[in-house]
């Protein structure tokens, strides 16, 4: 059609918008601001029928522009967002929260708190209604930076406590943030979402005052009611907590159980393991096996020496038992085709041998068991450490040997 | 001028006219019943002119504004665009002569002055005086959201949403439909009937009257000078009188959001020239700067082509006949022949003489450019040799740098004014607020832009492309066509014995628009690539290029065609 190519305002402004994404992707921010000071006038036109429209397009390329730029100042930022709070009145209380987030990266925690105060003070017919969610961002942060000043009262008291004074103007003042922050925090975690900051701030003042029923409640909430999203840090928080309660040894097996389905990988697993070795239960010692191989599949944990112990120690003693062979042939049956090129190349071996000792004492261990003695890696590293004269690799070295025959039902 | 009547009271025969229309004598100020007889030109009948009848006017209102038409909108904007066109060399028979007379002629033929209004025709404003059950209840009178959708093109000013529902409640007396008289009257008319005036029009006048005097501008030069703002047109409403206020459905007539199209503007010239009954418009002859021969010449300099291959332009022009003078005057009303777009049937030439010489398909012409670029380091005496593949690196070159320019400035185009433009006088706040927030943002990000300052409107050039003549290595004006031609018969022919045909039939233009369909994904890079460097000059579709190639090969080879139709389309020539 002839028209097509026809220049017009829409299409002009489209061809601005392109170029200002280009410059923002460039990090070219002089370009950017060009550009955007011709976009600007798109504010004069109705666009309602644009998913997104030129308000707030302005209002976010604007605020990129204005925190990078060298020339900014943090005035002429604060003046920005001031406007761009008139401008669209559906995305007023947006638009604060924005800007309390870069006053809160620019260090500006009292014009933060000031702001959050005055966003929560605002009322506007039926769109205070509509925005309600956003008006529990807003508390809850507010929430939040009382947490925060909470947190410092209670610092100057322990110090204080610590010089034999107690100061009870400071310990009032520190009831009263708990009393707002709490308020607020607990309002939030109510409403199904990722709220990892808040919940965290909510059970260290619940802990800090004692009341450990509620604490626990709102870990298992967060954790296990099926309303909030998956969130593997809800359970880390629980078992955390858990440890810290002294809790008994099953609730916290069911939590971490539970994190380990969901991430297997997970730095709490070691731990996990530990307790689960140590177990009477056969079940529990046979997961125990199951989580250490788990978490060493993945690359984070190739150098974790003390991961390697954990499963070295296990299949040890297995080994040495000669009891429940099956649980290593079960759990080396799917992966023996790749652990060897992932752990106990000869190239790793050489490295691991020069950067850490131990490290791989432990692998060569699992290798000599998993593989038998004639594999690269337990070669290598046993052949090194007898001729550096090392008790350990000695003992090793005899350890796999004489039992060379078990492993070798393992790995046949 | 040819009244020569003494003045009845001092005798002289000294007369001018008043902004009336009627003759006044210069020596005693007497004002005489007579209005003028328009004489000067061949195609107004003599008939009474009467000038807009003073009595319709009311006095002015309280808020300074008065009441005003719609065509007396656009005579203001025609004023100031042949204004700017006097400003940049054309002659000033233009404006008083040419297009005004062009002008009131409209204005006779669509009724909207210089004529007996019937009696039962009266210009009716829709006032809000009525209450909204009254415009509601009344089904003949259209509807404002109605109204509002009329649009004579695509992509025209979105309404305000909140402007048809607060119409409604509003109880001033004053039209907030429309600053004019008639806005809403015109917008309401069949414009079929009587060719309604728009903004695209406007330039549609001046062409007419450029063509009409045979100024050496081209459609596609008047636009491009109308979007380097060398010629008012976007929001030129900003030099109406402050008295003129705009409002409402003034703004769907005379604010434009976009540029207008070659297309649209000759298209309506040629209805509009027949409209006015023109006759046959002064002869185009090879002394014109629109002959094909001389605008060959202008568009082979700006290529960087070189200077011989005139010759072959002539030729072809002169071999199908595209350079006589009936065929390129314009005849109105004439619809047996085919409208002559001057600047792209130059160009189109230019690309078939291309195609004869370098059969660009791309192979030969990288073959010829091989051999020509050996001669050339053998042999320096003599002038080098044209080499396809040395202009096609530098033209490409400067190309892609002019077109980046060029994409850059359209994304950076400021399509609004300080004149603050409102649908109703409720929503003026508002307008006024958002220009303000406008103008803060853009002080600020302005700012922020580093030393870029907005640079001032460069000069108005007939030129875009320039080529230093000097440096031979960049300039190809001088390099010889040696190389690919030879002698047969006294007679210089290209050594390319091979051409392709861009179609093999041509399409119905009434029925589907085109003479071909042009896609680029059929046609060798280097056509597209020639396309391209004339769509950029021209500031066209090469889908328009691409007709008239087709046209110009069916003329050329028409007697071949006619024979062998069925098979390849190579022809050997």
């Amino acid at each position: 059609s002839p028209n097509e190519h026809k220049l017009n305002f829409k299409k002009s402004k489209e061809a601005c918008l392109s170029y200002i994404q280009d410059a923002l992707l460039q990090q070219q921010w002089k370009r950017a601001a060009e550009f955007l000071t011709c976009y600007v006038e798109s504010l004069e036109k109705d666009y309602s029928r644009e998913h997104i429209g030129p308000s707030e397009m302005i209002w976010r390329i604007g605020t990129e522009i204005l925190w990078h730029h060298s020339q900014s100042s943090m005035k002429e930022f604060n003046c920005f967002m001031e406007q761009m709070k008139t401008l669209g009145v559906k995305r007023y209380l947006k638009v604060c929260l924005e800007h309390v987030f870069h006053l809160l990266c620019n260090g500006q925690i009292d014009e933060a708190y000031q702001n959050l105060s005055l966003a929560e003070s605002w009322r506007f017919g039926e769109q205070t209604a509509i925005q309600d969610k956003e008006m529990k961002l807003v508390q809850a942060y507010r929430g939040l930076l009382d947490y925060c000043s909470w947190s410092k009262q209670k610092n100057i008291l322990l110090e204080q406590g610590e010089d034999g004074f107690s100061d009870l103007a400071v310990e009032q003042e520190m009831h009263g943030y708990f009393r707002k922050a709490a308020v607020n925090l607990k309002e939030i975690i109510k409403i199904p979402g990722v709220w990892d900051v808040f919940v965290k701030c909510y059970v260290d003042l619940l802990e800090f005052y004692g009341d450990h029923n509620e604490a626990r409640q709102v870990l298992n909430e967060y954790a296990y009611n099926s309303k909030f999203p998956a969130n593997p840090n809800a359970h880390v928080y629980l078992c955390q907590f858990l440890k810290r309660q002294g809790e008994s040894k099953k609730s916290l097996i069911s939590a971490l159980k539970i994190l380990h389905d969901i991430v297997p990988s997970h730095e709490l697993m070691i731990d996990f393991n530990t307790m689960l070795q140590k177990s009477k239960k056969r079940r529990k010692r046979r997961l125990g096996l199951e989580v250490i191989f788990a978490a060493l599949d993945y690359a984070g944990w190739k150098e974790n020496a003390k991961a390697w112990s954990c499963l070295a120690r296990q299949v040890k003693q297995i080994v040495i038992s000669e009891k429940h062979l099956d649980w290593v042939k079960q759990e080396w049956n799917s992966r023996k085709d790749w652990w060897p090129a992932f752990h106990f190349s000869r190239y790793l071996a050489k490295r691991n041998w020069q950067e850490n000792k131990s490290l791989s004492y432990e692998k060569a261990l699992v290798a000599g068991i998993l593989l038998g003695k004639d594999c690269k890696y337990f070669k290598y590293v046993s052949h090194q450490g007898c001729k550096a004269q090392l008790k350990r690799f000695r003992m090793l070295k005899k350890f796999v040997n004489r039992h060379n025959p078990v492993c070798l039902r393992i790995s046949g | 001028r040819d009244f020569n009547e003494r003045c009845a009271q001092c005798s002289e025969v000294n007369w001018g006219l008043t902004d009336g229309g009627r003759f006044y004598c210069r020596s005693c100020h007497n004002v005489t019943e007579r209005t003028r007889e328009v004489v000067n030109t061949d195609f107004i009948t003599n008939s009474r002119v009467q000038t807009i009848s003073k009595g319709l006017r009311k006095p002015e209102e309280k808020d300074g504004g008065c009441e005003w038409y719609i065509c007396e909108g656009f005579q203001l904007v025609l004023k100031k665009q042949v204004e700017a066109l006097e400003a940049l060399g054309v002659c000033p028979q233009m404006k008083d002569e040419i297009l005004c007379n062009f002008w009131r002629c409209y204005l006779q033929k669509s009724k909207q002055a210089y004529c007996k209004r019937s009696a039962g025709e009266t210009v009716k404003a829709l006032s809000v005086c009525e209450s909204s059950t009254d415009v509601d209840s009344d089904p003949e009178r259209p509807s404002l959201l109605h109204l509002l959708s009329l649009s004579e093109s695509e992509g025209d000013l979105q309404t305000d949403c909140s402007f048809a529902s607060s119409v409604s409640k509003v109880s001033e007396s004053t039209s907030v439909y429309s600053g004019s008289v008639d806005g809403s009257l015109y917008l309401m008319k069949n414009q079929k009937e009587k060719l309604r005036m728009t903004m695209p029009m406007t330039l549609s006048f001046c062409y007419m009257a450029l063509l009409w005097v045979r100024e050496p501008i081209t459609l596609s030069e008047l636009l491009r000078f109308v979007v380097e703002g060398h010629i008012p047109y976007l929001n030129v409403f900003q030099h109406f009188p402050e008295k003129m206020k705009l409002c409402g459905l003034d703004l769907k007539i005379f604010c434009v959001e976009s540029w207008p199209v070659y297309e649209e503007v000759f298209n309506k010239m040629h209805e509009l020239a027949a409209f006015l009954d023109l006759p046959r418009f002064p002869d185009i002859t090879d002394s014109c700067f629109l002959h094909p021969d001389m605008l060959c010449m202008k568009y082979l300099m700006e290529a960087n082509l070189p200077d011989e291959l005139h010759n072959w332009t002539c030729r072809v022009v002169k071999k199908i006949g595209i350079g006589e003078v009936d065929f390129l005057t314009l005849m109105p009303g004439n619809k047996s022949t085919r409208k002559v777009k001057y600047d792209v049937l130059a160009a189109a030439v230019i690309v078939v003489v291309l195609k004869l010489l370098f059969l660009l398909d791309d192979h030969y012409e990288w073959l010829l450019s091989e051999f020509a670029e050996e001669r050339n380091k053998n042999n320096t005496e003599g002038g080098p040799y044209f080499e396809f593949k040395k202009w096609y690196e530098v033209v490409k070159h400067s190309l892609d740098v002019e077109q980046k320019k060029l994409d850059e400035e359209k994304a950076k185009y400021l399509w609004r004014c300080e004149k603050p433009l409102f649908y109703s006088v409720k929503n003026k706040s508002k307008v006024l607020k958002r220009r303000q927030m406008v103008v803060n943002l853009q002080n600020q990000f302005g700012k922020l832009s580093g030393s870029v300052q907005r640079a001032e409107k460069p000069n108005p050039s007939s030129f875009q492309l320039r080529w230093s003549e000097e440096n031979t290595g960049s300039c190809f004006h001088r390099h010889s066509l040696k190389g690919i031609l030879q002698e047969k018969c006294g007679l210089l022919t290209a050594m390319n014995p091979d051409y392709w045909l861009c179609t093999v039939k041509l399409c119905n233009e009434k029925l589907c628009g085109h003479l071909a369909h042009y896609r680029e994904v059929e046609f060798p890079q280097s056509y597209h690539f020639v396309l391209g460097l004339f769509s950029f000059l021209l500031r066209i579709q090469p889908s328009y290029i691409h007709d008239e190639v087709c046209m110009i090969e069916h003329k050329l080879f028409n007697k071949k065609l006619c024979k062998k139709l069925k098979y390849n389309t190579v022809l050997r020539k």
